[in-house]
């Protein structure tokens, strides 16, 4: 039990920690900010939350990079060595000046980042300058599918299931549920508000950037949760505004969707859509089971060579377009996302019931 | 056969589980009939009513409550000889037992058993998600087995094997014969196994286990298949455990302490356990309203949470975390209290300032009431309330510095014993240091509103709760070994297991941070093509680290039946635990010692934290003496291994 006979920390050690926790916090530091952590920033919003990122890792490299040096000095320089097996530490019991350090530094910075972080929450949900100029979104989540409802030119409203939002426009959403929580959520924007059953929550973006973004439901919602995914188009507000019209417009039945993500109307591969769905539309095969696609069993949704085996054209249709009048027996109801009958072009819809029938056939 | 069904014990308990069965389909069908409430027998009316009365009619079979019934009857109870206390073979352990000891070894196996099978979800979890979209489980499945693997690590892992060690430990440490109620204590314990069953076969109900998350937020466990109950009346037992431990910790460290042992002379342990205590007894029972609220609206019709008919939805959120933020300090605090205690040993010094890391703990506490919302604030609460919430939850990080911060400092300049639990402890500050960090990013609202429900929050609870509880229980679990079987563990094994575990952990779990900063979302069983490197990275280092903990369970069960015997006091501590016998006897003192001085006076000579009466009294040493305080060397209570002391050179 003999104490430590060992010499105090000399300056030079603390000098040899200062020197490699400098480097290795720089490199961390530039690690991470070298690092591409975030997706595509696709909102002003994005911007601003990726500029906090940031900052927080700045802070948090030295923190990590302290009291791991910290430990490895302490081990390099006090690990028990043969013969000290009897040997103990000195007799310290802390320090005052130390301690009032170590709790007002730490206390400091997280005032500091608080009050940043705050600014910052301020920045991304301020109203519009224009508040008529806003662009307002009803937006619906149920199981499991997102529909989207504008406001349109003539005054009438417009539902889709297709997000188009214009670049460059501040637009607000406004959520609701139909059935259990979900979370409507652009990871490109970086904003999400919960879809709570019984009141509206909400969130505002301002998208900077043309292109086709995933809409991700981010709330455990039930056995579809991980296919609740749709697309977001963001257009420059010209094509918006024609988009918008259109859809205002009385539509001809046929008429070949604006944007991208659409595919040519012709020579329709009925089989890649069943697989791959068409970029809108969740994939078939995501959740169903057909051998001549390759489709795997396990799915959410009935094995499709078993139940629509037999079955006629009319009744397969039936069976996408409402998929509530003739759900399988032992399957949840709502399931199926009820919205087929608008995510897929009536000719994609034919070529689809015309694969399943023959590919089905016994 | 007749008297072994009067006897308490398993076969009484199996014939009363059996009239337990009998008795619900009796209420159920009854009360049916009596109000001509169509069909009479409803599986699911009588499902729920067993699952709440048949453990009753179990746990009454298994004779937890035969004393009380005795007493409450006014009937003559047994005279106490103390027949039911201590171990005499493993069988021992099968039985309810009075004897803190036995409870603590039961809980803690009971709890690595369910380590095990959690883990085992977690395999499955990362073979489903090795690659994007489906291989081997459907989505039900898949949403049951990580409901199932939360709720087990949670409730029947962490949260016991805490109170297991503490259990085994915590008399001994403040000089106690037991805990203050040794019939609760066994009560607590058998409500457990009771809980896991139940979460258990919940894969047996139709339709599946409960698969709303461990969260089990409504409406979605509203209207989720019967499965559900049985974590909705699991978590009760396993609350109602919780509980009754807690108040059985916070009598027995007020009113049993030995005499001299103030509370600032309490191991550090014993602190976080009554800090811990605290949080149990207060925040516990708000889980078990929020279930009962899930139980009520599923089987009464009561629309807690039917927003059409007047429910709230955002009150089960509000409840829930009520109780389960604070349940991560729960989760964490009792393995600050494990660390301390082997830190001081293996380091050879004082722990750096006592008093603040006592006060740090019950100041987390205060604060960790004070911050449920941060887990809501994408929830659509009222926004004002997010702000000072924000200020709440990094406010958090002063205390948990200082905490860290002091056990950098008694590394300091001490003699760095590296063994096995001295890896875990040093292991467990750096990865703590970084779920910490990770938390303090978390508290800032517009990251969170991007990071919410990703793969980040999936990085931070696991570096939190694997990187940091399951840490310090491993370094408690080996630093106690040899005290709780009296045998040695495999040192080399021990040190293969930490660097195995501390490689193939950070493997496991840094990715997440990058896909869920990325976009991943969390609880999905299918996901975007673009993280399938990473999810495939992930998947292989977790089953090596699932592999890993194969050469914990070899190096404990091998150690435990055939190494070599322990000394009572290998590590020469301080602490009372270790001044007697590996392990101990059946009332752990012969007489109950009187406490002299602080717990942790390492480098002074002679220094003793209790002496026993028999011996000759040591001089006590202040608590407070600084460095280079000298006592003159005691002649009793000192460890045997003391040699004429070495020059002070300080």
């Amino acid at each position: 039990m003999a104490v430590d006979p060992r010499a105090r920390t000399s300056n030079r050690t603390i000098g040899q920690m200062v020197v490699v926790g400098v480097i290795a916090s720089a490199i961390g530091v530039a690690w991470g900010l070298y690092i591409d952590w975030f997706p595509i920033q696709g909102s002003s919003q994005a911007k601003k939350i990726d500029e906090l990122w940031d900052v927080l890792l700045i802070i948090a490299v030295p923190v990590f990079v302290m009291v791991v040096v910290v430990i490895l000095f302490a081990v390099r320089d006090y690990r028990q060595r043969p013969g000290e097996e009897l040997l103990d530490g000195p007799n310290v019991h802390g320090s005052t000046r130390l301690e009032i350090i170590w709790t007002t530094i730490p206390a400091v910075v997280i005032f500091v980042l608080v009050g940043y972080a705050a600014t910052i929450l301020s920045d991304i949900e301020e109203a519009p300058a224009n508040a008529a100029q806003e662009l307002k979104i009803d937006v619906t989540g149920e199981q499991f599918a997102w529909t989207f409802k504008y406001k349109g030119a003539d005054g009438k409203d417009v539902n889709t299931t297709r997000l188009y939002l214009p670049k460059g426009r501040s637009v607000k959403f406004n959520v609701r549920s139909k059935d259990v929580i979900h979370d409507f959520w652009i990871p490109e924007m970086r904003m999400k508000v919960d879809a709570v059953p019984g009141i509206v929550t909400s969130y505002r973006i301002t998208p900077i950037r043309e292109g086709n973004y995933p809409v991700v439901c981010a709330e455990l919602c039930g056995l579809g949760h991980s296919v609740m995914r749709q697309t977001a188009y963001v257009q420059s507000a010209d094509k918006f505004d024609a988009w918008l019209a259109k859809q205002s417009a009385p539509a001809p039945a046929a008429a070949p969707a604006e944007g991208g993500g659409a595919a040519p109307a012709a020579a329709i591969d009925a089989k890649k859509l069943f697989t791959d769905g068409n970029g809108e539309s969740i994939a078939c095969g995501s959740c169903h089971q057909l051998a001549d696609a390759g489709t795997p069993a396990g799915g959410v949704g009935p094995n499709l060579d078993m139940v629509l085996a037999g079955q006629s054209a009319d009744m397969i249709k039936e069976s996408i377009v409402e998929p509530e009048k003739v759900a399988t027996k032992g399957f949840p109801p709502g399931v199926m996302p009820p919205n087929y009958g608008e995510t897929l072009k009536p000719e994609e819809l034919d070529a689809l019931v015309e694969y399943l029938v023959t590919s089905t056939k016994k | 056969m007749l008297s072994a069904v009067r006897q308490p014990g398993w076969t009484r308990a199996m014939a009363f589980s059996a009239i337990g069965v009998a008795f619900t389909y009796a209420l159920s069908v009854g009360a049916r009939a009596g109000f001509d409430y169509k069909p009479f027998l409803d599986g699911e009316a009588v499902l729920q009513i067993g699952l709440i009365s048949v453990p009753f009619f179990f746990m009454v079979g298994l004779g937890l409550f035969d004393y009380w019934g005795y007493w409450m009857s006014g009937k003559p109870t047994r005279p106490e000889d103390h027949s039911g206390h201590g171990a005499k073979n493993w069988k021992s352990y099968f039985y309810p037992n009075t004897d803190h000891k036995v409870i603590g070894v039961q809980y803690v196996v009971h709890s690595f058993f369910y380590l095990f099978v959690g883990g085992l979800f977690a395999m499955l979890i990362r073979a489903e998600l090795a690659q994007p979209g489906r291989q081997f489980l459907d989505a039900n499945t898949y949403n049951g087995v990580f409901s199932v693997h939360a709720s087990l690590l949670i409730f029947l892992f962490i949260i016991p094997v805490f109170a297991g060690l503490a259990n085994y430990v915590l008399p001994l440490m403040i000089g106690a014969p037991d805990m203050a109620f040794p019939r609760l204590n066994a009560l607590s314990f058998w409500l457990l196994p009771i809980a896991g069953v139940m979460m258990l076969s919940s894969f047996f109900a139709p339709g599946g286990s409960f698969a709303s998350g461990w969260t089990a937020y409504a409406p979605l466990s509203n209207s989720a298949p019967i499965g559900q109950v049985f974590f909705t009346i699991g978590v009760q037992f396993a609350g109602a455990s919780s509980i009754a431990t807690a108040l059985n910790f916070l009598v027995t460290i007020i009113t049993m302490r030995a005499p001299g042992m103030s509370f600032f002379r309490m191991p550090l342990l014993v602190w976080a356990n009554f800090a811990t205590s605290l949080l149990v007894v207060i925040a516990t029972p708000f889980i078990a309203a929020s279930q009962f609220f899930i139980l009520l609206d599923r089987a009464l019709g009561f629309n807690f949470f039917d927003n059409g008919q007047g429910g709230d939805v955002l009150m089960y959120q509000h409840v829930f975390w009520f109780y389960s933020h604070p349940a991560v300090y729960i989760m964490i605090l009792p393995g600050f209290g494990i660390i301390s205690e082997v830190l001081a040993v293996k380091a050879r010094k004082p722990i750096f300032g006592y008093r603040m890391m006592a006060f740090s703990l019950l100041a987390i506490v205060v604060l960790g009431f004070t911050v449920w919302a941060h887990h809501m604030f994408v929830s659509g609460m009222q926004n004002w309330i997010r702000v000072p919430m924000m200020i709440t939850t990094a406010i958090i990080a002063v205390p948990t510095g200082i905490k860290v911060f002091s056990w950098l400092a008694t590394l300091w300049r001490g003699v760095l014993k590296l063994d096995t639990p001295m890896l875990f402890a040093l292991g467990f500050i750096t990865m703590f240091t970084l779920g910490g960090i990770s938390g303090v990013m978390l508290a800032m609202i517009p990251l969170t509103i991007h990071v919410s429900d990703t793969y980040f929050i999936v990085a931070h609870i696991h570096y939190v709760l694997f990187g940091g509880s399951l840490f310090t229980v491993y370094a408690g679990v080996y630093y106690w070994f040899p005290k709780m079987t009296g045998r040695m563990y495999d040192e080399k094994l021990g040190k293969i297991h930490f660097w195995l575990t501390f490689v193939f952990f950070n493997v496991t779990f840094a990715p997440m941070h990058l896909i869920g900063v990325d976009g991943m979302p969390r609880r999905v069983a299918d996901y975007a093509d673009k993280y399938a490197e990473w999810n495939l990275a992930i998947s292989i280092a977790s089953f090596a680290l699932g592999l890993s903990t194969l050469i914990f369970a070899y190096n404990m069960i091998a150690s435990w039946r055939g190494g070599p015997r322990a000394v009572g006091n290998p590590w020469r501590a301080l602490t009372l635990e270790w001044q007697v016998t590996s392990p101990p006897p059946v009332f752990n003192f012969d007489a109950i010692p009187t406490v002299v001085g602080g717990p942790y006076e390492y480098g002074v000579p002679g220094a003793v934290h209790g002496v026993f009466a028999d011996e000759e009294k040591a001089a006590p040493v202040a608590a407070g003496a600084g460095a280079g305080a000298t006592a003159t060397a005691g002649s009793g209570g000192a460890p045997s291994l003391e040699k004429p002391s070495a020059p002070d050179h300080d």
